[in-house]
């Protein structure tokens, strides 16, 4: 076990990464605002986390597993390649931007620009789950993966997502449960039903939510959900023109 | 009819000379030429032609010929052809207007407008075709002081270097804007040159992954490509946050371009637009830059320099000194004058500044803050020849970056129409019947020879200068003189007038 307290981040990087050239787990305490825990951590490893991380936590994570007993800052698993990150609490601004692979499950809210920019490739299929709301442009450039948001817990008044969500999004899914701000959504995106795949592929982010926060299975799925996708995979395509 | 362009040139055929072969058929992939069965002849159509001069070259009788095609209008130094054809290109479509290469405005060149020095008398000229003459360029962040034992062994960790057998590197060119044939040249030369080859946006190829030595990848808003290998094998990292040719904007390469190979490279769906946002989303201030340097360091365990290229604009000199600060261990600055791919034209042709200006503004107040010694600084934004790099140096660049000079001696005529995908010359086309064109061997060598040419002409240059060691010419502004400049430009250049 590894003590963060208010020590710098080098130091607590550095002796996260010696520990686990030995070991496959470690647990780090009182972390407080240390960045890059975790960068570009491989396959088979895992990282318990204590208190706040700071920024770029999961940077370019490359297989390995984070689990985070607090919340988040900004840029959680930014690039990130595989691998799972588990956070019992929020996150703050551009989550998961530019994810190619692996999942996120977030159990409370996620600040703006959740998803920006994921993408997709071959079997490289990239999740976050949001267990309540989500800001501002969520999914903005979305080019692939999957994005769910439950809008458990929410208070009167809050909303599912932010303003202009989805903008500019060119493949990929989103989907939300219940009911959700349609003035939001950007407008090349469609609402549709999700169809029997679809099912399959959100109950099996949803279980694992329940399991990893101790949520209600049936009482989650209990709401109807949409699927929100790009009307065009080319939204810009008319935009130039050769001079 | 409205919405009628002059085209820009005519094919002209010599008639006599023509065997009707069809070789020029099968050489235009914007299909300006065809073959008539009827009369058994070729003909030419020539609105598509873009002066590529593809089949010029090609024929084997020499029949061929391209000239400007003028339809006059009416003289109005305001309403030029240029600016009335624009207009009705984007009534007929409302597009943004889409060009390709570097500015071509004529705005001044300051390179040509500067003037070396060389030695007489005192301080002999030096010979470099028989005494040593060291051109090596190390780039990297350089330690504020070097702490040495008693034996004269150094105690301080040097951070990481990147030793370069010329001051002339291979600018960005992502496989996707150019051909994987012509990236294989570029990294190939890189390797025999000693020099390095920058990936662009566009991930690395698994075919080029045993060059990454010789490869600086980049790290752009869309992050294309990028994870720990791809980080971890290079020579240096770079995070590209502007480009001269388009300041301010993103990439975007349409999903016509994106086939199986990109697709790869990339990491992304084929046939899906590859989008590279305007700004990176992880960074908002200097402060957020410094946070991705230091994510990138932590991803490579501080093995691997990091570059921040950025665009010359107006304030080029304080953002130059913010990225040094927030850790960039080399700065990269891109003049307007830089090719592209891809850029709105009106974004080409308007936005930045020149690079000789930025270049001396950043060089001077790097100095000026007592920590110009320890980062690098690269130039980049078009780069003629030789000379212009001399003249770089001597303003204060550590090295030069340099592409449309390399696309040239691989064959590319300026056509400007990179951004179409048909090049002629198999160099910025996915097209595998035109990319199978260029003879990745044969373009290597050529690239070699063109930059053996101007190490030899810069030691040239340096010799007669009395310098024999490139390190005593970086910013050694006393080798420049200005001609015909005012005296606002020469403060800025901190140079001054021939004849001083």
């Amino acid at each position: 076990m590894i003590e963060a307290g208010l020590r710098r981040y080098e130091k607590i990087n550095d002796e996260i990464k010696s520990f686990l050239t030995k070991n496959n787990k470690c647990t780090v305490k009182d972390v407080n605002g240390q960045r890059y825990i975790g960068c570009a951590l491989d396959e088979g490893k895992t990282i318990e986390i204590y208190g706040t991380p700071g920024n770029d936590m999961a940077c370019y994570l490359n297989g390995g597993k984070i689990i985070v007993y607090g919340n988040c800052q900004d840029a959680v698993g930014n690039t990130m390649n595989g691998g799972e990150i588990i956070v019992h609490g929020h996150s703050g601004d551009a989550m998961g931007y530019g994810m190619r692979d692996g999942q996120i499950y977030i159990k409370d809210k996620v600040a703006c620009r959740g998803g920006i920019h994921m993408k997709e490739f071959r079997d490289m299929r990239p999740v976050l789950v949001i267990g309540q709301n989500a800001g501002s442009f969520l999914g903005e450039y979305m080019a692939g993966g999957t994005i769910v948001i439950l809008g458990l817990n929410l208070k009167r008044g809050e909303k599912l997502f932010g303003t202009h969500c989805a903008s500019g999004m060119h493949g990929g899914r989103i989907f939300v449960r219940g009911s959700f701000p349609k003035e939001n959504l950007s407008d090349n995106i469609k609402i549709e039903k999700l169809n029997k795949d679809d099912e399959k592929e959100l109950k099996a982010y949803v279980k694992k939510y329940c399991k990893y926060f101790g949520a209600d299975f049936e009482t989650v799925m209990s709401k109807p959900f949409r699927k929100l996708v790009p009307a065009t995979s080319r939204p810009y395509a008319n935009l130039y023109t050769p001079n | 009819m409205i919405g009628y362009i002059p085209r820009k040139f005519t094919v002209i055929r010599d008639n006599d000379l023509c065997t009707n072969c069809g070789g020029c058929v099968s050489q235009c992939a914007n299909e300006c030429h065809s073959i008539n069965a009827e009369k058994n002849r070729v003909l030419t159509n020539s609105n598509n032609c873009v002066a590529c001069h593809r089949c010029v070259d090609m024929c084997p009788v020499s029949a061929l010929r391209i000239e400007k095609y003028i339809c006059d209008y009416r003289n109005n130094a305001n309403w030029t052809p240029e600016y009335q054809q624009e207009i009705v290109r984007q009534a007929n479509t409302g597009s943004t207007l889409l060009s390709a290469m570097g500015n071509p405005k004529p705005y001044p060149i300051y390179w040509d407008k500067i003037l070396l020095n060389a030695s007489q008398v005192t301080n002999p000229s030096i010979d470099p075709l028989r005494e040593p003459m060291e051109i090596r360029t190390i780039l990297g962040r350089k330690p504020d002081k070097i702490e040495i034992e008693k034996k004269g062994k150094s105690l301080t960790k040097m951070p990481p270097q990147i030793i370069l057998e010329t001051p002339i590197m291979f600018s960005a060119m992502s496989f996707g804007s150019i051909s994987l044939n012509a990236q294989k040249a570029l990294a190939m030369a890189a390797k025999e040159l000693g020099t390095i080859f920058n990936t662009g946006e566009g991930g690395l190829h698994p075919d080029l992954e045993s060059f990454g030595k010789y490869a600086a990848v980049q790290v752009a808003s869309g992050r294309f490509g990028v994870h720990k290998g791809y980080l971890n094998n290079c020579r240096f990292i770079e995070i590209k946050i502007g480009q001269g040719a388009k300041p301010g904007i993103g990439g975007h390469l349409p999903g016509e371009k994106v086939n199986v190979e990109v697709s790869n490279a990339r990491m992304i769906p084929e046939g899906s637009d590859a989008i590279s946002p305007a700004p990176h989303h992880d960074i908002y201030s200097i402060e957020d830059l410094r946070q991705l340097i230091w994510s990138l360091k932590q991803a490579t365990d501080a093995t691997k320099p990091v570059a921040v290229k950025i665009a010359a604009v107006h304030n080029i000199a304080a953002i130059a000194s913010g990225c040094a600060r927030a850790g960039a261990d080399i700065v990269v600055i891109d003049g307007f004058r830089g090719g592209t791919g891809a850029a709105p034209t009106r974004i080409r042709d308007n936005v930045g500044i020149p690079i000789e200006l930025a270049l001396a503004a950043a060089d001077q107040r790097l100095r000026d803050e007592g920590i110009r010694s320890t980062i690098s600084l690269v130039a980049s934004g078009s780069f003629r020849c030789s000379s212009d790099i001399v003249k770089a140096i001597a303003l204060g660049a550590d090295a030069c970056y340099v592409a449309s000079a390399p696309l040239i001696a691989m064959g590319c005529h300026m056509c400007h129409t990179c951004n179409t995908g048909k090049c002629n010359w198999g160099i910025a086309t996915q097209k595998p019947e035109l990319t199978k064109r260029l003879n990745p061997n044969m373009a290597q060598k050529r690239i070699e020879n063109l930059v053996n040419a101007w190490n030899h002409e810069i030691k040239e240059i340096m010799g007669g200068m009395g310098i024999n060691a490139i390190d005593s010419l970086r910013g050694n502004r006393l080798m420049l003189r200005g001609i015909g400049l005012t005296n606002k430009e020469l403060e800025i250049l901190g140079i001054i007038h021939a004849g001083e």
